[in-house]
């Protein structure tokens, strides 16, 4: 399964060498929307750093403007103040070091499973034959062998989603984005994918930030959990989660995996109630 | 073509002929209904004698149709022509939309009838004045129903391409268009029905030919069962048209769920 190699790209051999070198760098970020009534601030300045090949959960209550963070590292809005760093480069607009999974596949209905993976590619105009393979590779990895001429409408949830991710890695970026991916699917598909997760993390070694309202799902996944308060939200605590890698279901019963999460649900309620 | 009858008789029995046994069974009862209620010959003719007269008139019938098909599908593209960009228009800019939609809106709850006579003023009594009445009343429904489409598209699915770095074009092409396509092609076939219609109006007013022209003369003289005749091919006019554009849909949508044929693969 180790047919998934990250494609060369000389710029990133030398920041590899440092110890833990910083994927995204987020100094004094806030954010503010402008509207008819008034500003609204969503986002308190936020000074966090996501290393390399690291796996950083937010939980956080709705509204707090996890979603707003997620797309301002994305590029897709500016800061009202503050600014994002990944690699060398302060963004403001949309860049190639990131690939994105909404919480639902967001799968166009008229590409089949192959053609939508390969979206990224055509968009960017990289060469086709080349990272065709590595769609159907990618494809392979999370069990979708033999479902590319499909169209999403003829999958099932799971299967939409792990199409979606596969776009998000096709074009190799250092930075996987997950908006609550596994929001919309039942529980026994949640806890799979976690699994497979995971285990693509683990193999693609990605920067992944993920969003999710579930406790259990952030500490299974996480290095670190960013726990954010009500809005206007900022980081009301980081817990490091020490819990050897790579974890099975098991874990899920585990004492201090338990303790983990009671730790984290208690800071919860004790924001709500003091809210 | 081996092997295509029995794919022939599973058509016959699935699209084609339902509908026309129904037809059949309304011929029927109007038949029936002429004979029970004693209805003179002068208010409603025997279906027979429509026949009839579809019969024997049918190459100067045939003949007419031909002027109102050509008004009625000119009519068509440029409401398709004019209405789907226009349509791009008012999506694509707050202040186009703020001055243009409303007064649209508003040039459709003009009587379309009263107007048709302006144009034989204008342009005579040639093709142009039909084409023009056929796109009048065919242009709307296609700039509502591509508004609508392109407007409902998910702001994620656009925060998606933005992400890959596409393009205000590229977004249109791979996400916004496609995405805009069945609503668009739903305002196409009301188009192209109101579009035979606007045809007949525009002949009604100033013509000498065309179904239209026939029908007016027809009232005239109290032909009845020619009027009907021409009634029955005006209506054949729209169903081809619209069967033609269903057709095109098929082609150009086949993944959309009003196509989909095969069953949902659950696993």
């Amino acid at each position: 399964m180790s047919n998934v190699t990250p494609l060369k790209r000389e710029h990133r051999a030398a920041s590899m060498e440092a110890a833990r070198p910083v994927s995204i760098e987020i100094k004094g970020v806030s954010k503010t929307y402008k509207t008819q009534d008034g500003d609204v601030p969503s986002l308190r300045p936020i000074d966090f750093d996501i290393f390399d090949g690291e796996f950083v959960v937010i939980v956080g209550p709705s509204g707090c403007g996890k979603t707003t963070l997620l797309k301002m590292v994305a590029g897709l809005m500016p800061p009202t103040a503050g600014e994002i760093r990944v690699g060398d480069k302060i963004i403001t607009k949309p860049h190639s070091g990131v690939g994105i999974v909404f919480q639902s596949a967001m799968l166009l209905p008229w590409r089949n499973v192959l053609r939508n993976v390969m979206m990224p590619v055509e968009v960017k105009r990289l060469p086709e034959a080349e990272y065709r393979q590595r769609a159907m590779a990618l494809l392979k990895m999370v069990g979708l062998e033999g479902f590319e001429k499909k169209y999403p409408w003829q999958l099932s949830g799971g299967m939409q989603q792990r199409a979606s991710i596969c776009r998000a890695l096709v074009h190799d970026p250092r930075i996987v984005l997950m908006d609550e991916p596994f929001g919309a699917l039942d529980a026994m598909t949640r806890e799979r994918m976690n699994v497979e997760l995971q285990r693509i993390q683990r193999e693609t070694k990605k920067t992944v930030l993920l969003i999710t309202h579930s406790i259990p799902e952030a500490v299974f996944l996480a290095d670190r959990v960013l726990v954010m308060s009500e809005r206007p939200g900022t980081i009301a605590a980081v817990y490091d989660i020490d819990l050897p890698k790579p974890r099975t279901l098991d874990i899920l019963s585990d004492q201090r995996f338990v303790e983990m999460t009671k730790v984290i649900r208690k800071h919860f309620n004790a924001q709500t109630d003091g809210a | 073509m081996s092997g295509s009858s029995s794919g022939i008789i599973r058509l016959l029995q699935a699209s084609w002929l339902r509908p026309l046994i129904f037809l059949v069974f309304l011929t029927v009862l109007w038949d029936l209904s002429i004979r029970l209620f004693n209805i003179p010959a002068y208010q409603v003719p025997k279906p027979a004698d429509v026949i009839h007269t579809l019969w024997s008139d049918w190459p100067s019938l045939l003949a007419n149709s031909v002027p109102t098909t050509i008004a009625t599908v000119q009519g068509f593209v440029l409401s398709a022509l004019f209405g789907i960009p226009m349509a791009m228009l008012i999506v694509g800019s707050r202040t186009i939309e703020s001055y243009v939609y409303p007064l649209l809106v508003f040039s459709q709850s003009i009587p379309k009838i009263a107007i048709a006579p302006l144009f034989v003023v204008w342009f005579g009594f040639g093709m142009l004045p039909k084409v023009l009445s056929a796109f009048l009343l065919g242009f709307f429904p296609v700039v509502v129903s591509a508004v609508q489409g392109f407007k409902s598209v998910e702001p994620d699915m656009v925060d998606l391409a933005r992400a890959m770095e596409a393009s205000r074009f590229q977004t249109f092409r791979m996400v916004r268009l496609p995405h805009a396509l069945p609503a668009i092609f739903s305002g196409l076939k009301v188009s192209i029905t109101l579009a035979v219609v606007g045809a007949v109006v525009g002949e009604f007013v100033g013509s000498n030919s065309g179904l239209g022209f026939v029908l007016q003369r027809s009232i005239g003289n109290f032909e009845l069962p020619t009027m009907f005749a021409a009634l029955v091919l005006l209506s054949l006019i729209g169903v081809i048209l619209f069967w033609i554009l269903d057709l095109i849909e098929r082609v150009c949508i086949p993944w959309h769920a009003s196509q989909r044929q095969d069953l949902v693969l659950a696993a």
